[in-house]
């Protein structure tokens, strides 16, 4: 797939304002399922990335892993990709890292079939400056998902070591993505 | 492109009050942001409600850093989600993400962010067993009030 409050002194609804956090492009994967999201052609025209998500695969398990590429025409498949992570289980905390990656590697961040039916992993994805050729580029996400007795918080940071702008974003897990699954892709302006 | 991040509403308190509620939030967004600047009497966990369910629909795991040491450690069957660890009337600051709220065929899955100045930082991973739209959050302290002064906004995010 490519591409009324109450009883306060002082409450309001507001009008909505302009404002520097757009919608680029959303992907939903139909009933088919997919092998991948992936954005393409993504303008240079924000400062930074955010992509929303929330997933689940057919893997035969409970959880899944979120792996990303990005680069420029093309998602890099070389090893350019490392990341950091901090987790917790419910009952134990960890760590660790990886590097020479061809992949972000960020785990545990989807549902799988046996999870509970209708529960999606979620997260955010920051990818910060991502248009800027002086400098490598690094992305973080905070997801995960919790299924009434199990479940997962994964933070991740993850270094692309190009200077080569972004235009490319794809989303890969150890299988088909499920319907529903969605990402949703947003550009933020500096000023 | 469209604006998409938008305030909906703001809540300020004036005074003491045992929650404070979004109620009648539109299905025209795709994702819900709650921030919230905050303190309360008594020390314990923020706690939230959808559209007054409390049946026990609701679990959460979380990851707890208190300046020496992490832990984790979960909640199934819950007739509330949670939000926060506070200490008692220190300032707070908690960010709530609720994903697809309105959709009426997957449940609801959320995540929280809070920072106390005296316990430390947590996440709340949180679920909410219902395909249910999300209309109304309800948002309170589990034992005494939020202080007067603490502040609750509501953003929608709309995606393409």
């Amino acid at each position: 797939v490519t591409s009324p409050l109450l009883g306060i002194l002082a409450s309001s609804y507001l009008a909505a304002p302009a404002t520097s956090y757009e919608s680029i492009a959303t992907v939903t994967v139909g009933s088919g399922g997919a092998s991948n999201v992936e954005f393409t052609s993504i303008p240079a025209t924000y400062k930074h990335l955010e992509i929303r998500f929330i997933g689940r695969t057919t893997r035969s398990d409970t959880i899944d892993d979120l792996f990303v590429q990005v680069g420029n025409g093309s998602v890099d498949t070389g090893s350019n990709y490392a990341s950091h992570r901090l987790y917790a289980t419910g009952s134990s905390v960890g760590a660790g890292s990886s590097t020479n990656q061809t992949q972000w590697n960020w785990y545990n961040e989807l549902t799988a079939a046996t999870a509970s039916a209708s529960v999606f992993g979620i997260g955010v994805i920051s990818i910060l400056d991502y248009a800027d050729t002086n400098k490598y580029k690094t992305g973080r996400i905070l997801g995960g998902n919790d299924n009434n007795g199990s479940g997962y918080i994964e933070y991740h940071s993850g270094l692309w070591r190009s200077t080569s702008a972004i235009t490319n974003i794809k989303f890969t897990a150890n299988n088909n993505f499920v319907q529903y699954t969605h990402f949703a892709l947003y550009g933020i302006k500096g000023a | 492109m469209p604006a998409t991040y938008e305030p909906i509403a703001t809540t300020t308190l004036g005074s003491a009050a045992s929650s404070i509620t979004f109620s009648s939030i539109s299905g025209s967004y795709t994702d819900l942001v709650i921030i919230m600047s905050y303190s309360r009497s008594v020390s314990g966990n923020g706690l939230l409600r959808f559209n007054s369910d409390t049946g026990s629909n609701y679990s959460n795991t979380y990851l707890l850093g208190d300046g020496s040491s992490a832990s984790s450690s979960r909640g199934s069957n819950q007739t509330n989600g949670i939000i926060s660890y506070d200490s008692a009337s220190l300032q707070e600051t908690c960010i709530i993400n609720i994903f697809n709220y309105s959709n009426t065929t997957t449940y609801k899955s959320f995540y929280t962010r809070g920072n106390d100045t005296g316990l430390g930082v947590i996440s709340y991973m949180n679920l909410w067993r219902s395909t249910s739209a999300i209309t109304d959050i309800e948002l309170r302290p589990n034992s005494g009030n939020w202080n007067s002064g603490s502040m609750f906004t509501l953003f929608g995010i709309k995606a393409a």
